[in-house]
């Protein structure tokens, strides 16, 4: 037997209009954990496709155990003991724990020549895996009562039951809170010890470097090389993502804030327990960031302000005159706009085309005859927009599911550019999204300021508040907890704000 | 782009045939039973087949909005065929013994046709603001009006057909243009309106919000689109088309009862179906609900003329529209 425990050689898939791989591979030793790197569109999620029998390969080859692997779809896969937590969850929130690990597996019971489903193996089986695996969860639990982070821990469990010998995890932590990072790589260590083969693709560096024996990068589609984790910074990895040196991870902040442009006295949320008493401004020019900590009701502020929830008492001043949001509509007449938070379920709009997608808030600023679509004008909106932004698309006509999550923001940047907005608010506009496509996107940012618009930045990354904002909100438990600028502003101190009421 | 210059593969063929598979059907259809049957490729036959197909594509127009914005309107065919009973009664001949409105003067016929328009777009504002403004599922909100409108129209009508009508209205719904039997009015009114509808659906800002809401919901009121507002005007548009349909429906046929409509919604939404649109939202060409209908009564006309009983004419339709479907949904499918 080789050296390997999966061996994936020039591996390549075309989709049409992309050539998503071009002769990727990647070699798994067992008893490793083993990351897969690369920008948003290299291709990582489509390679793991491609072993976990989701998509078909169009050429190259897999040996498993050093024997060809061809697997047709992700049964077969997971009979082979290939296990894959995808990056979207696919929960059934009203079935409980033990149905959803054994979801298309029950363990039967014969009975008068008639298979039924074995309940009490299946809830005793899964308490005895979520044991194993330190996760403090009942079986018989419904999923729907769990957190979202939790429903992940028990996706991996899911992943896990089976006893697989590679187990794929794709951003397996993009919704975990620390304390559960920790018990997810104590499951990655346990998992490693028993001799899997764990490959595990994040964009988050430190996790790298934390918990990977051996890191794959890929570019393009492309295979970059594959290199001891041991040997790599956090910079050479980047480098060797984006093929070129990354100086600078923010744009220089030259700015020179005017008057105040936005002002949000005591706004109060509907719902007790969200947002209370939130009052901030904005200047012309400024990008305000707003930190805080999942649950400190920052997106539901933002929305609020948008129109899309309701307050009870507050006020808003645009230019210094009050004025009444009671639907995006409203708030868009008075050039406010709200980059969502949720890309797929409020952003994009998936089978609709790139023009559609950047055009759909603007079509009344396109008329001719007061009526009809000015489509030429259309056209160049779109073309303008790609080109100034970078978007890469193999046509204006493309659905937008078939771009990146970078691209796929982009495009939704583009959406609000398009509409001349004074008042940009960007509920985590680079989550998701790969090292290259966030420094241009902070680019944006940092030019719409200097045009004169006021920005205001949600983000839960604090080197992102810290790197582009000009000032910084922070929020906890739904209330304002203080602003910092200047000098004040690190990590130290806005940690200490994000938790003060707690 | 330059496709002209391109050699022309197997796989094209094979791709084109696919693509196509419901048009290559249809004109197969038509050339075998046209050898078999030469009076079945007859200026009467084509105006048999334009006139039946006219009223379909305008009901089908009319329901194809609730089918994007990822509604639909199973109130469509009793509103038809209330509209055909309200357009009847108000065009009866004034010496016809059993007039219904024995006092009723002569009535101008554009008059008739705009007041049914307006009377009905009404009820279509009643299904929009049940499903736009208290969230009730499409589906159960029409499948409420069709009762309703059936108990409505049984009362007009005193569950009596109705007949006697005005010869002028009848010579519209059976005549054609310039006398040439092969261009029926029937074939121009529903060419129009179908020109009318793809203006809106491609050119206006309405048509796009309402793929953008078919498309996805909560992008769209995000992006400043009055959701609510444009899901009313699908259904108000929808019903006022049924009114039109009805109309034409009535004089066509002669006479009405009110039982005339039942089970067109089902029709209207097959035909959408065949023709391309989806049903998650989203999509839908107006060309491809034209093909989607002409293939159902293409196949019925078709299957008259060989002879076919009625009973087997549906099971063959049942089969054409998942077979179909089954065909078309390949272009949209991701390819894996």
């Amino acid at each position: 037997m080789s050296e390997y425990l999966l061996e994936m050689t020039d591996i390549s898939k075309s989709f049409p209009g992309v050539k998503a791989l071009d002769n990727a591979c990647l070699r798994l030793r067992p008893g490793t954990v083993h990351a897969l790197m690369g920008e948003n569109g290299a291709g990582k999620s489509t390679l793991m496709k491609c072993l976990f029998g989701v998509y078909t390969r169009d050429s190259g080859t897999i040996l498993y155990e050093g024997e060809p692997l061809n697997v047709h779809n992700t049964h077969d896969a997971l009979v082979r003991g290939i296990a894959m937590v995808q990056q979207e969850l696919q929960p059934i929130p009203d079935r409980s724990i033990a149905e959803n690990i054994y979801c298309g597996k029950y363990p039967v019971k014969k009975y008068l020549g008639m298979k039924f489903v074995d309940h009490k193996k299946m809830n005793e089986d899964t308490q005895a895996l979520l044991d194993r695996l330190n996760m403090p969860f009942d079986a018989k639990q419904k999923l729907g009562t769990l957190s979202a982070s939790q429903m992940q821990l028990v996706e991996i469990a899911k992943a896990v039951s089976n006893n697989a010998k590679v187990v794929i995890m794709d951003e397996p932590t993009s919704s975990l809170s620390l304390k559960e990072v920790d018990t997810l790589f104590d499951i990655i260590r346990t998992l490693r010890d028993q001799g899997c083969g764990i490959i595990y693709i994040s964009h988050k560096m430190q996790e790298i470097l934390e918990i990977s024996d051996e890191v794959t990068i890929m570019r393009d589609g492309q295979y970059i090389g594959t290199w001891p984790a041991s040997e790599l910074s956090t910079d050479d990895i980047i480098t060797k993502m984006v093929g070129r040196e990354l100086t600078d991870l923010y744009p220089p902040k030259i700015s020179s804030p005017g008057e105040v442009a936005f002002e949000v006295t005591d706004y109060t949320s509907i719902d007790p327990k969200s947002f209370k008493d939130v009052s901030f401004s904005v200047r012309e020019g400024e990008i305000l960031g707003v930190g805080g900590l999942v649950g400190a009701q920052r997106t539901e502020l933002m929305e609020a302000i948008f129109g899309l929830r309701s307050h009870t008492t507050g006020e808003i001043k645009l230019h210094g005159k009050t004025i009444k949001i009671a639907s995006p509509t409203d708030a868009i007449s008075n050039g406010i706009a709200l980059l969502t938070e949720d890309r797929r379920g409020s952003g994009i709009f998936g089978v609709l085309s790139v023009e559609d997608n950047i055009s759909v808030a603007s079509l009344r600023d396109y008329l001719k005859f007061r009526a009809f679509l000015d489509e030429k004008a259309l056209a160049e909106l779109t073309e303008e927009n790609i080109g100034k932004l970078s978007i890469k698309t193999p046509s204006t006509k493309t659905q937008i599911q078939n771009l990146s999550g970078g691209n796929q923001q982009k495009v939704i940047v583009s959406r609000w550019l398009a509409k001349d907005p004074d008042i940009l608010i960007m509920d985590e506009p680079t989550r998701g999204i790969d090292v290259g496509a966030k420094y241009e996107i902070y680019c944006i940012i940092r030019d719409l300021a200097r045009e004169g618009k006021s920005i205001i930045m949600v983000s839960s990354e604090m080197g992102e508040l810290i790197g582009v904002a000009d000032r910084i909100m922070v929020m906890c438990d739904g209330r304002v907890s203080g602003f910092v600028s200047g000098d004040d502003m690190n990590q130290e101190k806005i940690m200490e704000l994000a938790v003060s009421f707690m | 782009m330059t496709k002209s210059t391109k050699k022309i593969t197997g796989a094209d063929v094979k791709g084109f045939i696919l693509d196509n598979a419901v048009i290559i059907m249809m004109v197969a259809v038509a050339v075998v039973v046209g050898i078999l049957h030469p009076n079945f490729i007859s200026a009467y036959n084509f105006k048999n087949l334009i006139s039946n197909t006219a009223v379909r594509f305008i009901i089908a127009l009319g329901v194809s909005g609730c089918l994007i914005t990822k509604g639909t309107d199973l109130s469509a065919g009793r509103q038809v065929g209330f509209a055909a009973c309200i357009a009847a009664t108000l065009l009866q001949r004034s010496d016809y013994a059993q007039k219904v409105f024995t006092k009723l003067p002569e009535l101008p016929i554009a008059a008739v046709v705009v007041g049914l328009i307006i009377v009905f777009s009404l009820i279509g504002l009643i299904n929009g603001l049940i499903i736009a403004l208290l969230n009730v599922p499409p589906f159960i909100a029409t499948l409420g009006m069709q009762t309703v409108i059936y108990g409505f129209c049984l009362v007009f009508t005193g569950a009596q057909p109705i007949g006697g009508l005005r010869t002028d209205y009848t010579n519209i719904c059976s005549g054609s243009l310039f006398g040439i039997t092969w261009i029926p009015y029937l074939g121009v009114i529903a060419l129009f309106v179908g020109i009318l509808m793809w203006v809106m659906y491609n050119k206006t800002p309405h048509g796009k919000s309402i793929y953008a809401i078919g498309g996805n919901e909560n992008s769209a009121e995000v992006s400043g689109i009055n959701v609510r507002k444009v899901k009313i005007m699908v259904y108000m548009t929808a019903s006022a088309l049924y009114a039109l349909a009805g109309f034409l429906l009535g004089g066509k046929a002669g006479g009405t009862s009110a039982s005339l409509g039942q089970g067109y919604e089902l029709i209207a939404i097959a035909g959408c179906t065949i023709g391309g649109v989806s049903s998650n939202g989203g999509i839908g060409k107006v060309g491809g609900i034209l093909v989607g209908v002409l293939v159902f009564e293409l196949l019925k006309i078709a299957m008259q003329f060989m002879g076919v009983t009625t009973a087997y004419t549906y099971v063959v339709q049942g089969l054409v529209i998942v077979i179909a479907v089954a065909f078309d949904i390949r272009k949209y499918v991701a390819k894996k």
